[in-house]
């Protein structure tokens, strides 16, 4: 059937694109004599934006049985990973440059990293999601420790790697219990097992835990989060940025795929582990951040808890539910991004300092980038009408439609306690003695911080269509399921 | 027309004033809200004069709404009956001439524009409350008069008694709101609205009305008649809330003269009068009314005999005469309380701003024992000081006469136990004011100089901008007496009034006083006399003898000059145990309890920090420990819970 081949075809065109893209630059990169690392990364962003332009016009469907699914939950989540991944490659350029680590080899295993995750995202079956999860970790491992020469970078990497390792093997385990008790690996097969005998099937439940865990630990949710700290401060901040939001969101949309689809039918089961996850996560994420010195630790911090209260909408089990939580990561995306760009802004006399300390009366010497700061800073703690705001509200909302009282209660109360380090940030920038300048960023770096910080500042101009992207989204997850 | 732009002139004086403050130069600033204020008195005049000579029909213009809820509505108006025309041309006149007088008197003040940015402001509220047909928009110019009150006695902010001064007269102020706030809600619940015209409909049929509290029963009209006295008795400084009067006079003296006793005092008596066709159906209210008028008046004339700053003499004799006031209003008298409040606006007016050009004079000196001998150095001053000392001391032809002696008839005629006692504090009052007037001005005037020869040499009489309205109000003292006598009080007066004042049923008591016997006519006047006889002769003829009096009795002079201990009383009774309480509640309640919470979950979050950053040591085995641990927890959960 050509027709079936063309549909495979046009679903996969944005993996192959991506995948011969990254070897060819690879061996271009390998044969040249001259590092052209500029030219490589303008070449991987200008690849995902085709990616992104393919993924948008490829077909809904399920192809190679059931293994690889395409519908628009997959292209909303595509978009956010391939935002994330260019949104990091961009803010790298400048950075690698300045830090000596600009080297062809960094947007190539970013744009395995984006194969994986886009693999990850339209999994339909455990044995691709264990595919697509292992390649963007490989890839993700190097990142980490991509300058080799940092002490702190290569333990950021091993760190990643041996706990990551541990995660997979928790995860692979899972896959197996399930695989064992219910007999298929296949989203559809499992929704149809565990729909039927769900209540005697205490092994597969107890897989399904361990490949929850396994997913929360890339997510960066507590009580897996341990890693995320030292990964965050010890990684390259582009890698740090990327950390931070592209494979977030994959991990995210897995979850998402997993519980709501195969896994709905014991949505009662779950959807406790889930409020455990998400209440340590918004409660750890706001403690911890309080006493950190090191603004990228502050970020580690922040997105565990922005990740707990991502997960909020999941735990509703609704179709709203999912739609907050989208809609909460595509914001928590740009957020992300903009606060990353302004901590690579942060060099002072060719080095990188990332001390809040550092950014002491920013306002008087640089009052854009102060601006934009405080304007992301007062988006991440929540303050209406930026967009951290809306995204708060929408899982709150889910929450309380649910019934989960208490889930929003406590949501409400962590962004008390979160905003404080956020207003902490903007009072050393406006209040405090004025430290000497920050050396002049590239023009790049300083599109994608006002870019970032409009968008998180007038979001409330423009909700519809994200949220309505998000809608659709979540409405076609819950259909196909 | 008229009306409504000398009521609105003066606002648009202030804002322009203010506005134009940074580009015009000082003088022009000030000058532009005098012409303002001008145009304002011109056009409050001609409507009082045409009402005066021709009686025009009372009518009232409806500017728009102010509130308006469910049944609740309130309007911005302008009525247009005697008692306001005549409220808007006292008001308007005394404030231009006040006006004009301050552009001399002030103008070695830095913030100059701002004093008259405030002035005029008064004024306008001022305005507002003489004009309202509702009690709600009186009670908005009521506020607007009382904050600026507090504004401008607190001019000089850097002075602490003038700030202490502000806060005094700001609070005392709020006791009596408070009351009167009450009355309106009461009117509210009673009457359904607070429209004057409806309540005066309506109040007839409410006379037997009752509210039970305690069981006891209550009658309406006189519940609601009391309390609205009580925001007169604050606004008017009747006894009991008559502490803040004394020292607000730390405000500049056209301030004094302006807000302290031509107009915003006697919003009390104008809401009384006002008010008067409900008040007349409640006697228990008008007997209460006459007695604390009568205390205020007697009380006030005391004080003021053994004063020595020149000003609390006159604010004390303020005091006094609208106790006059109240005790016409309290017998029925309605109209002789209006007719002696517009000859006291101008008098009393005029006695604080020549008591204003004298401490000009004598450089801010303002202590009667320091002056003395002036009469050659002040001409003018000295001249119409005399004007103003005889009209407030009751002689004819001066304006005072006219009306304190209609007041004191008056009282005679209620023949009631009330009456009687405001006739005879009245009377008593009389002789004490004469008294202190007469010794005011034979201490500041003659004898020998007691001011330092410096200051002597400096005296000098003030410019012309500053004696010119000095001069008008002496016209006016002389005049308003027997110009106003026939319509306020005499033949025409029910054609004058019309409806704005109730007839009730004391509604003949100003005829009933051509019926008194001789004595009580002459008696009044022959208390005045004596007063300034008994003024000559301390203080010209034999001055040994208030030194004498004063040594022989010493208690009852510092009883007097303590003014008769109500400060000392209501600091101990109020004051004090209010700061207790407030320190209190400051160190226990808010300190250690309401802070205690915040604080207490404040060190809770960062202990919890400090706690879980612990965890974050850095070794690998930790954090995959961790991870099992969770991995652990959430299985045996997920098991456990199922």
């Amino acid at each position: 059937m050509t027709s079936m081949a063309d549909i495979a075809l046009h679903a996969l065109m944005p993996d192959i694109l991506i995948a011969l893209a990254a070897m060819g630059l690879l061996l271009f990169g390998v044969l040249s004599k001259r590092d052209h690392a500029l030219a490589c990364t303008v070449t991987a962003v200008i690849v995902f934006v085709v990616a992104a332009r393919f993924i948008l016009a490829a077909p809904a469907g399920a192809i190679f049985g059931g293994l690889f699914l395409t519908d628009d939950f997959t292209r909303y989540a595509d978009m956010l990973v391939l935002l994330g991944c260019s949104g990091a490659l961009i803010l790298s350029v400048d950075f690698n440059r300045r830090e000596a680590i600009g080297r062809f080899e960094f947007p190539v295993l970013v744009m395995f990293s984006a194969l994986g995750m886009l693999v990850m995202v339209s999994a339909g079956n455990m044995m691709t999601l264990y595919l697509g999860l292992e390649l963007q970790s490989l890839a993700l491992y190097v990142v980490a420790a991509f300058a080799r020469d940092d002490l702190r970078s290569t333990e950021a990497g091993l760190k990643y790697f041996i706990l990551s390792a541990l995660a997979s093997g928790l995860l692979l385990y899972g896959i197996s219990l399930v695989y064992g008790f219910s007999g298929t690996t296949d989203f559809a097969g499992l929704a149809h097992a565990l729909a039927s005998s769900a209540r005697a099937n205490d092994g597969a439940l107890v897989g399904i835990v361990f490949v929850m865990v396994g997913l929360a630990f890339k997510l960066s949710a507590a009580p897996f989060h341990m890693w995320t700290p030292d990964v965050y401060e010890g990684a390259p901040t582009p890698v740090t940025s990327l950390f931070s939001t592209a494979p977030k969101m994959a991990a995210m949309a897995l979850l998402l795929r997993l519980l709501m689809g195969p896994f709905a039918p014991l949505l009662s089961q779950w959807q406790m582990l889930i409020e455990i996850i998400a209440i340590a996560s918004m409660l750890l994420g706001a403690l911890g951040a309080i006493g950190q010195l090191n603004i990228k630790r502050l970020m580690a911090y922040s997105s565990i808890s922005h990740m707990g209260y991502a997960l909020i909408g999941l735990a509703a089990g609704t179709e709203a539910g999912v739609s907050a939580t989208l809609v909460y990561m595509a914001i928590y995306t740009v957020m992300s991004l903009g606060v990353f760009g302004c901590i690579i802004a942060m060099r002072r006399g060719g080095k990188q300092v990332e001390l809040i300390s550092d950014l002491a009366g920013l306002d008087r010497r640089n009052r854009g980038l102060a601006l934009a700061m405080a304007a992301l800073m007062l988006a991440l703690a929540g303050i209406p009408p930026l967009s951290g705001f809306w995204g708060k509200l929408y899982v709150f909302y889910a929450a309380v439609q649910s019934g989960l009282y208490g889930l929003a209660v406590i949501g409400v109360l962590t962004s008390v306690v979160a905003a404080f380090y956020y207003l902490r940030v903007i009072k050393v920038m406006y209040f405090d003695e004025a430290a000497p300048s920050f050396d002049h960023h590239s023009k790049a770096v300083g599109l994608m911080i006002a870019g970032c910080a409009a968008l998180s500042a007038l979001f409330v101009f423009v909700p519809g269509p994200v949220s309505q992207a998000a809608s659709v989204a979540a409405h076609a997850l819950l259909g196909a399921g | 027309m008229f009306t409504t732009l000398a009521v609105f002139a003066p606002l648009a004086g202030a804002f322009l004033t203010l506005l134009l403050r940074p580009f015009l130069s000082r003088n022009l600033a000030v000058g532009v809200s005098i012409i303002f204020i001008i145009i304002s008195a011109f056009c409050g005049v001609v409507p009082a004069v045409r009402h005066l000579i021709i009686g025009a029909p009372d009518q009232t213009i409806t500017l728009g709404s102010f509130i308006s809820v469910g049944h609740f509505a309130a309007n911005w108006a302008l009525q247009q009956d005697a008692l306001s025309l005549v409220m808007v041309a006292m008001v308007s006149v005394v404030s231009a001439l006040i006006h004009i007088y301050s552009f001399g008197y002030m103008s070695h003040d830095r913030t100059m524009p701002r004093f008259f940015v405030y002035m005029s402001l008064f004024t306008f509220a001022m305005l507002m409350l003489v004009t309202a047909d509702n009690l709600l928009q009186l009670f908005f110019g009521w506020e607007g008069v009382g904050l600026v009150s507090y504004l401008l006695i607190g001019y000089w902010y850097d002075k602490p008694a003038a700030n202490a001064a502000a806060i005094k007269a700001f609070v005392v102020n709020r006791v009596g709101d408070l009351g009167f706030a009450i009355g309106i809600a009461l009117i509210y619940l009673q009457f359904h609205s607070i429209q004057f015209d409806h309540i005066f409909a309506a109040s007839g049929a409410m006379v037997d009305a009752k509210y039970t509290l305690f069981g006891t029963q209550f009658p309406v009209l006189e519940v609601i008649a009391v309390l609205l006295f009580i925001g007169a008795m604050g606004k008017s400084a009747q006894i009991f809330l008559h502490t803040w009067l004394a020292d607000a006079m730390e405000g500049p003296t056209p301030i004094s003269a302006l807000i302290h006793a031509a107009t915003m005092v006697a919003a009390g008596v104008f809401l009384v009068v006002r008010m008067s066709p409900l008040i007349s159906l409640a006697p228990g209210a008008e007997d209460f009314i006459t007695i604390i008028g009568s205390a205020t008046a007697l009380f006030a004339a005391t004080v003021a005999c053994v004063q020595t700053d020149i000003k609390r003499i006159i604010a004390y004799s303020t005091c006094s005469q609208l106790g006059y006031m109240f005790i016409a209003a309290g017998v029925g008298a309605d109209p002789a309380a209006m007719f002696h409040l517009i000859n006291h606006a101008f008098f009393k007016a005029l006695l604080f701003l020549a008591a204003g050009s004298v401490i000009h004079a004598l450089s801010e000196e303002q202590d009667i024992r320091k002056m003395g001998g002036l009469w050659r150095k002040l001409p003018v001053t000295y001249v119409v000081m005399w004007v103003g000392a005889l009209a407030l001391a009751a002689i004819p032809p001066f304006s005072g006469y006219y009306s304190k002696d209609v007041i004191l008839e008056a009282a005679y005629a209620a023949n009631s136990q009330a009456g009687m006692f405001g006739w005879a504090c009245g009377n008593i009052a009389a002789l004490l004011t004469a008294f202190y007037v007469s010794r005011l001005i034979l201490m500041v005037f003659h004898g020998a100089p007691r001011a330092a020869p410096e200051i002597m040499e400096h005296a000098h009489e003030s410019p012309a901008v500053m004696t010119g309205p000095l001069v008008v109000l002496a016209l006016g003292a002389l005049s308003s007496g027997f110009l106003l006598d026939r319509p306020f009080v005499g033949a025409d007066m029910a054609n004058f009034w019309g409806s704005a004042i109730a007839a009730g049923p004391h509604g003949s008591i100003l005829l009933a006083i051509e019926q008194l016997p001789e004595w009580v006519a002459k008696l009044p006047l022959l208390m005045s006399l004596a007063g300034l006889g008994l003024g000559f002769l301390f203080y010209v003829t034999l001055p040994a003898i208030p030194v004498a009096l004063a040594a022989r009795f010493q208690s009852i002079y510092q009883f007097l000059l303590h003014k008769w201990y109500f400060d000392e009383v209501y600091d101990a009774l109020l004051v004090r145990p209010s700061w207790r309480l407030a320190k209190f509640l400051w160190h226990v309640g808010d300190d250690q309890m309401i802070d205690g919470i915040p604080n207490g979950v404040a060190h809770l979050t960062s202990d919890a920090s400090t706690q879980a950053i612990k965890m974050q040591t850095g070794s690998i085995a930790i954090y995959a420990f961790v991870m099992l641990i969770g991995l652990l927890a959430l299985v045996s959960i997920f098991l456990l819970v199922r």
